[in-house]
């Protein structure tokens, strides 16, 4: 600990800290445009020019580290002269044009020049003008206001983890610009226009739609990855105009990735559903909720009266409330039916009945820090979970180790230690490898299930070094991926990275599709528990009479469009809950009921490590849709279910989570009773490798302009690694179809080196792949 | 090019940079004294503090001192840097040495390099000089055939070897930190300091940085000890340094002399002034360095301590001498030119600073200037001093400081007037090219 003084206040701070940081232990204010607490030190602005004893000039608060028993002056006399000087050169060159300025009302530079800036500028010479920069479709640039901080360059850098900007030329001619006819891809470009203290970056969607000051901001949460982003959304006349991270440490930090700072732009869209249809002699015609509700309640009593109440199911979204999918497995649960779910894109149910509780993180956000070893198992791992990835790239820097096996690899823009590179069927031959080599390697003996499996196999090379990488660690992880728990097998990768985090002396853990993947289960959302019935795979292969969909777009959110729709076309009553519609489904649905989408309900998500998040509505209902929760409840009384006499949405979250209103730790478990495992056939024609490209992952997300706009959004490329292009007599750039059992799709090949042999990586959730059924399985590519 | 010292001395041959001529010049006889004797480190150290020898690069940090802060014991790499950047306006010794005597600077560096135990060291030389970066590379190669330089020097266990990397000509570059950068191949932008480099240089590693000179001065100090460099020059200012004389006097050119040496010696040994016309002005350590009055600097001994009395530095020991037919406002201006377009942007008061100083400067030689233009140079350039990362911001001040005020009455004139004190027919006359 040292010792120092700031403004005549005695503090102890640890060793290493910097001015800066000592001075806001005490609340001393140090003006400053480049310091950022996330960032590198920079020390380029000067704003922060503090007195120090001794020194003969000023100091940079920012880049001053703490010496025993300094005395530093924030605001004296001398402290305050390099101030002004400072903000005087900084404005000199700079337009003063706040009235026309997106930033004009929270701007760091106007705010400050207020209390450090003159009133007349002694610059009379002619102010530099500096041409705007295409960074793409969400960041705006009005470069000639820039002030060089480098903040923008230095996330990029650091925290994406790409560097997409540099300060490029000299003097006064420098400039913040990306690489040329380049432009900002990251998924978390977002931040950068938070970062930027003046308006030199500002969000291209929102330009010009509101002044700072005119909104309202409201706290939320991002419904959409499994961190579960705390947000500020920031409303106007009751539409949400922007959407803005809610610092939260613990959390998403003060970052945002792209899609939940974006996505709130498909909110209103012209396909938004508005009113209640109901389609009455193949017409949809729309209708009142009186009407709609007694239509679906007529029909489901009907259909439990003729075919019992097994024919009637449920599929609701991992994007939606704790609360909403409770009340909807309610219903089904009422009705005396099991088939409920919400494991949309799964395929292994095998473990359900065996599970000790919800599958979740193992471990807190927080704690991803301290790691030093990590093997991902089946993920895409940057683009599906970007700031826990942001994360792990920190670690990184300080030392963590990672190794990933997975069929196909993207840059994640942090090094991997081993990336072992395996088709789909292969995936847990190369885990039972590992587990082997850990075996061969270590203390713990293995349990006997796993035994024929380990048997079967050779250790190579690969598994090897993941096994060594694994052993030699101290505070060890294995994840599996959203990939992982979709696998044909993903039973067995479960069990076997469970063990291998067992052996490891490690913590295992799955990341988790979407904002309440973990709540699903907490909601009793599965057809296992209290009354059980088929899952979602079972419910669409052998086909019900009803359907109760929430919050799903099938043809994209669930695991095989082509089976779905052949069973809701086949089906007596399908019935949509539905902020939107959706134009797809307008043939086999048949009541569309508009709920609210997260900005106009309340609820809860329970985010991978198993942390409860509230949230309210910040803005009205769009005209007569109701937040789902309260459908479902009026749905369980128009049915005469009982029990639905819910006051308030809190009171359904009390009901299942009790009054703590968080999750009792002990429903969290990634245990499973695991039977024997055996060898997985080889497959040996081409295997597709279906990803959820970011922005294609939910159906708000789907809606929103800007996202779509983005290089993340690209139609979907049949990807295959060069060596099995060779072998298919294929090129980059042809035209082919993909065929699979169910159907068929045109796409154009490109060369993708992170591809397994003989797969063919083609992303799902797009209107140009769903007919291809499944996302997993054999393909056949044939060029046209 | 004339010496009365040791690093341009006995140059008279027409291939003194090749090895055989230098070895016969006595070269290399100090790394075979320290290999043959295994001198400690320690003890060369001490060698170089006695020697009083100062940094030739501008600072005149004193160079045993510098040696003394690299951490030998420190485990992994550690890196020498010698920096032949030599961008100053005025500054042109380090070129000649590396062109007629590079194995000076590589025996040196070889010497350094085992003093403070680094394994590797580069030369940065200026990214204008092509054909002094040819010579130096050859001059290597020269080194390394004869197991000079890499595995094993002279069949000892000390390895060292040297580079050369030829940057891209921006003056910033010759800032040191900015020079580490430019050698990690980013874009040379000097880093905050501390830390210094001697705990995080070169890819993050221990590095010591020296001027070309100041290595080119090691040979001597091992080979006669300390004390005889020493008795070179005067106390605190060990030894002979090259001086780049230019500007208006008859023979322009690197003179190496005894540091206490009179101002006016050097001026005569340089023909004295053109035309015979009268001493106006004289920048005595680059471009940087304050300008002093002709008869302030005829008092003077060319040394750190007699320049720095009299309100200057001896800085690189670049002397720009100007007579009676300068205008020194234009002579400013051209000055504060140089500076708007060297600064490297990244920090506030000089990005902005520079090109306001430049603006304001200019517009006065345009007979644009305004009453309180004096003032508003002297608050802005206040207002750049000591606030930046880099001394780049104090050396574009420096020269606008010193000129408004030895010479104010000049730029008064010209603000007044809207035109320059001494005549254009004059400045013409004196800024003829000389033809001796
Ligand atoms: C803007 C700027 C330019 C500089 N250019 C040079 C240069 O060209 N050559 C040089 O030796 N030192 C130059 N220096 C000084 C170096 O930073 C450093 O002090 C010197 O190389 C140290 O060597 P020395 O101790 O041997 O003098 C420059 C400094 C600044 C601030
Ligand atoms: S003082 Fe000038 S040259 Fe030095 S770091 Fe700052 S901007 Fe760059
Ligand atoms: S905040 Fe310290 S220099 Fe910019």
């Amino acid at each position: 600990m040292l010792e120092i003084e700031i403004d005549g206040k005695q503090l102890q701070v640890s060793d290493g800290s910097t001015v800066m940081e000592a001075a806001a232990t005490v609340g001393a204010y140090v003006p400053h445009f480049c310091y950022h607490k996330k960032l590198s030190i920079a020390a380029n602005c000067r704003m922060c020019l503090v007195q120090v004893e001794k020194a003969p000039k000023p100091l940079p608060a920012c880049a001053t580290p703490v010496t025993n028993g300094m005395k530093v002056w924030t605001h004296s006399e001398q402290a305050v002269k390099a101030q002004k000087g400072v903000m005087e050169f900084l404005l000199i060159n700079h337009p003063l044009d706040c009235p026309v300025c997106d930033q004009g009302g929270e701007c760091q530079l106007q705010d400050l020049s207020v209390g450090y800036g003159g009133a007349q500028s002694r610059y009379e010479e002619e102010k530099r003008v500096v041409g705007n920069k295409n960074l793409g479709p969400l960041v705006s640039t009005d470069m000639t206001r820039c002030i060089n901080c480098t903040r923008c360059v230095r996330f990029t850098t650091e925290i994406a983890g790409l560097m997409e900007l540099g300060q490029a030329f000299r003097g006064e001619h420098a400039e913040i610009m990306p690489f040329v006819e380049k432009t900002v891809d990251s998924e978390l470009s977002g931040n950068i226009i938070d970062l930027c203290p003046v308006g030199a970056l500002t969000s291209k969607p929102f330009r010009f739609a509101a002044r700072a000051w005119e909104m309202s901001r409201r706290k939320s949460i991002s419904p959409h990855d499994s961190l579960g982003s705390n947000l500020i959304v920031q409303v106007k006349h009751d539409v949400v105009k922007r959407v803005l991270p809610l610092e939260n440490e613990a959390v998403n930090e003060c970052w945002l990735s792209d899609k939940d700072r974006f996505s709130y732009e498909g909110l209103n869209g012209e396909d938004r559903l508005k009113r209640p249809m109901v389609k009455q002699g193949g017409a949809w015609i729309e209708t009142d909720w009186q009407t709609a509700m007694d239509y679906v309640v007529r029909g489901l009593k009907g259909i439990r009266a003729d075919h019992g109440p097994e024919s009637i199911g449920a599929l609701g979204s991992p994007h939606s409330t704790l609360e909403e999918l409770f009340l909807l497995q309610s219903v089904v649960r009422g009705l005396g039916s099991g088939n409920v779910d919400f494991r949309l894109r799964q395929s292994d149910f095998s473990a359900d009945g065996r599970m000790k509780g919800a599958p979740w993180l193992g471990m807190s956000v927080s704690e991803i820090a301290g790691l030093d070893r990590l093997l991902i198992v089946g993920s895409f791992f940057r683009k599906d979970h970007p700031l826990v990835a942001q994360r792990v790239r920190q670690a990184v820097k300080k030392g963590l180790k990672v190794s990933a096996i997975n069929p196909a690899f993207d840059d994640w823009q942090f090094a991997l230690q081993n990336q072992l590179c395996v088709s789909p069927s292969e995936m847990s031959a190369a885990l039972a490898k590992v587990l082997k080599a850990l075996v061969e390697q270590g203390s713990a003996a293995l349990s006997p299930e796993f035994q024929a499996l380990v048997d079967s196999v050779q250790v190579d090379e690969q598994a090897l070094a993941i096994a060594r990488s694994l052993g030699s660690g101290r505070r060890v992880a294995v994840w599996m991926g959203n990939y992982a728990v979709q696998h044909q097998d993903g039973v067995a990768l479960h069990a076997l990275a469970s063990e291998i985090a067992r052996l490891s002396g490690g913590r295992f853990g799955v990341l988790g599709e979407a904002a309440n993947s973990v709540g699903g289960y907490l909601a009793g959302a599965v057809p296992f528990g209290a009354v059980s019935g088929k899952n979602a795979s079972e419910m669409l292969s052998t086909p019900l009479k009803a359907y109760v969909l929430l919050g799903i777009e099938p043809e994209f959110d669930l695991r095989d469009a082509v089976a779905a729709r052949k069973a809701f076309g086949a089906a007596e009553m399908v019935v949509m809950l539905s902020a939107f519609k959706f134009e797809e489904a307008l043939g086999y649905a048949d009541v569309m009921l508009p709920v609210s989408p997260f900005t106009e309900t309340g609820g809860a998500f329970v985010n991978c490590e198993g942390r409860t998040q509230s949230f309210h509505p910040v803005v009205k209902n769009t005209g007569d849709s109701r937040p789902a929760w309260k459908v479902l409840r009026v749905l369980g009384e128009a049915l005469g279910l009982g029990n639905f006499d819910y006051e308030s949405v809190d009171a359904v979250r009390a009901q299942i989570l009790g009054a703590s209103g968080s999750v009792d730790p002990f429903r969290l478990s990634n245990d499973i009773d695991i039977e024997p495992l055996n060898p997985a056939g080889v497959s040996q024609g081409l295997q597709r490798v279906a990803d959820i490209p970011i922005h294609f992952a939910d159906p708000l997300v789907r809606r929103s302009a800007p996202l779509q706009a983005t290089k993340d959004s690209e139609a979907p490329f049949a990807r295959i690694s060069p060596a099995t292009l060779k072998t298919l007599g294929l090129n980059a750039g042809d035209k082919v179809v993909v065929r699979s059992v169910s159907g068929s799709a045109t796409v154009v090949v490109s060369e993708d080196e992170g591809v397994a042999a003989g797969c063919v990586r083609l992303a799902a959730a797009h209107s140009s792949t769903w007919a291809l059924g499944s996302l997993n399985g054999e393909v056949s590519v044939e060029r046209i | 090019m004339s010496s009365q010292g040791i690093i341009l001395a006995d140059l008279d041959g027409d291939r003194t940079w090749r090895l055989a001529d230098y070895v016969k010049r006595g070269g290399y006889e100090a790394l075979k004294k320290i290999i043959a004797e295994k001198i400690p480190a320690d003890e060369i150290i001490g060698e170089v503090k006695k020697s009083g020898l100062r940094g030739r690069g501008g600072a005149g940090f004193p160079t045993g001192l510098k040696w003394s802060f690299m951490p030998r014991a420190f485990p992994g790499a550690k890196y020498l840097a010698c920096n032949s950047d030599e961008g100053e306006p005025g500054t042109f010794k380090d070129r000649d040495i590396l062109r007629y005597n590079p194995h000076t600077v590589i025996e040196g560096m070889i010497i350094a390099g085992y003093a403070m135990g680094c394994e590797r060291g580069y030369n940065y030389i200026h990214g204008e000089i092509f054909e002094v970066y040819d010579r130096f590379e050859e001059a290597l190669a020269e080194a390394r055939e004869a197991g000079l330089l890499g595995r094993n020097i002279l069949g000892s266990d000390f390895s060292f070897d040297l580079f050369a990397h030829h940057g891209y000509g921006a003056y910033i570059c010759g800032e040191e930190t900015a020079l580490l950068e430019s050698i990690e191949g980013k874009k040379g932008q000097p880093r905050f300091k501390p830390p210094f480099p001697a705990s995080f240089g070169l890819y993050g590693k221990p590095t010591t940085i020296n001027n070309t000179e100041t290595f080119a001065s090691i040979p001597y100090i091992i080979r006669e000890g300390g004390d005889a460099f020493l008795a070179l020059g005067k106390p605190n200012n060990g030894g002979t340094k090259l001086f780049s004389v230019s500007g208006h006097v008859n023979k322009p050119g690197n003179y190496e002399i005894p540091l206490g040496t009179p101002f006016s010696v050097l001026l005569e040994m340089a023909g004295g002034i053109r035309g015979g016309r009268k001493l106006k002005a004289v920048i005595p350590g680059g471009s940087s360095a304050p300008v002093l009055p002709g008869a302030v600097m005829m008092d003077c001994t060319m040394d750190y301590d007699s320049i720095s009395k009299a309100g200057s530095m001896l800085g690189s020991g670049a002397v720009i001498v100007m007579d009676e037919s300068t205008c020194m406002v234009k002579a400013l201006e051209r000055l504060s030119y140089f500076y708007f377009e060297e600064s490297c942007g990244q920090c506030t008061p000089c990005r902005e600073g520079t090109g306001w100083l430049y603006r304001v400067v200019h517009r006065i030689e345009n007979g644009l200037g305004r009453p309180d233009d004096l003032d508003l140079l002297n608050s802005v350039t206040a207002n750049i001093m000591g606030r930046t990362i880099c001394a780049l911001g104090d050396a574009a001040s420096m020269p606008v400081q010193s000129f408004v005020k030895h010479f104010g009455d000049e730029f008064a004139f010209h603000i007044e007037h809207k035109k320059c004190l001494v005549p254009p027919q004059v400045q013409y006359e004196g800024s003829k090219i000389y033809v001796a």
